[in-house]
């Protein structure tokens, strides 16, 4: 075991134990903080798949931005949920293995080709910068100006919607 | 003790994106359904990132790049609808927000 496999598998079972405390914490506070954990673990994941940017975008954006308006909508709503939230949920119980089953069910050709989708490793792709940014704004320009559209759309949106609704 | 390769990679992204699955589907506050939307994403950009890496192209990363774009107008707006659905009705308890079953 080299020290890249026992970073791996530091990131990954942190970043999976997270996972699990988002899922079962009682408190959305505590969910959405270990949230923010997971997406730091991911961000080492990321750097371990010498994704440079994309790890950096994830801290800044992710951690940084969307997790700060989850948890002050949190805060906002100051909402309290039952500490038994697991209780009377039988579809639910039900339904998440079904999900679970189907969704491996599928995947599991996709995991069993994996070997042969990846290249020598002198061809693989180190996510710098530059790397990842010239197709982005060279062959995926369109995609880009569409993204800009849907941000505009999205921030219109939201101050629509967060707006205290007056009487006609 | 086989080394890490792309198909760790993609079992820690499926076990991520399971995980999600089970939030969104268990939990009754909408803002934790909100959450475990946002695992899903994360595990399919990890998927994204690590074909990238292993079959040697750009497009996972570019793809995951606006994947994280988008997400930022999809939590945007998502929890403006939550809020607005809490002002209105005092509750985010999905189980509770029945009107449209009727």
């Amino acid at each position: 075991m080299t020290a890249y496999d026992a970073i791996f598998w530091f990131f990954s079972l942190a970043l999976l134990l997270c996972g699990v405390l988002v899922l079962i914490s009682p408190n959305a506070v505590a969910s959405g903080l270990y949230l923010v954990l997971s997406f730091f673990f991911l961000a080492g994941l990321y750097v371990l798949l010498e994704a440079f940017f994309l790890a950096l975008i994830q801290i800044l954006v992710y951690a940084g931005a969307i997790m700060v308006l989850f948890l002050f909508v949190i805060m906002l709503l100051d909402f309290r949920e039952s500490r038994h939230w697991w209780r009377g949920n039988l579809l639910g119980w039900l339904g998440a293995p079904l999900a679970a089953g189907t969704l491996l069910t599928a995947l599991l050709p996709i995991l069993k080709r994996s070997g042969a989708l990846a290249v020598a490793p002198e061809q693989w792709f180190e996510g710098t910068l530059e790397n990842v940014m010239t197709p982005v704004f060279t062959r995926y320009l369109l995609p880009v100006e569409v993204t800009a559209l849907i941000l505009l759309a999205a921030t219109i949106g939201g101050v629509v919607l967060g707006r205290k609704e007056t009487k006609p | 003790m086989m080394h890490v390769g792309l198909i760790h990679y993609l079992a820690v992204s499926g076990a991520l994106f399971a995980l999600g699955l089970a939030c969104i589907v268990l939990r009754r506050n909408a803002l934790l359904v909100f959450m475990g939307l946002e695992l899903n994403l994360n595990a399919a950009n990890l998927a994204l990132v690590a074909f990238s890496r292993y079959g040697g192209h750009a497009e996972g990363q570019v793809l995951a790049t606006f994947i994280i774009a988008i997400a930022a107008a999809e939590v945007a707006i998502g929890l403006a609808i939550i809020v607005a659905l809490f002002r209105r009705r005092a509750t985010i308890v999905t189980d509770l927000l029945r009107s449209l079953k009727g």
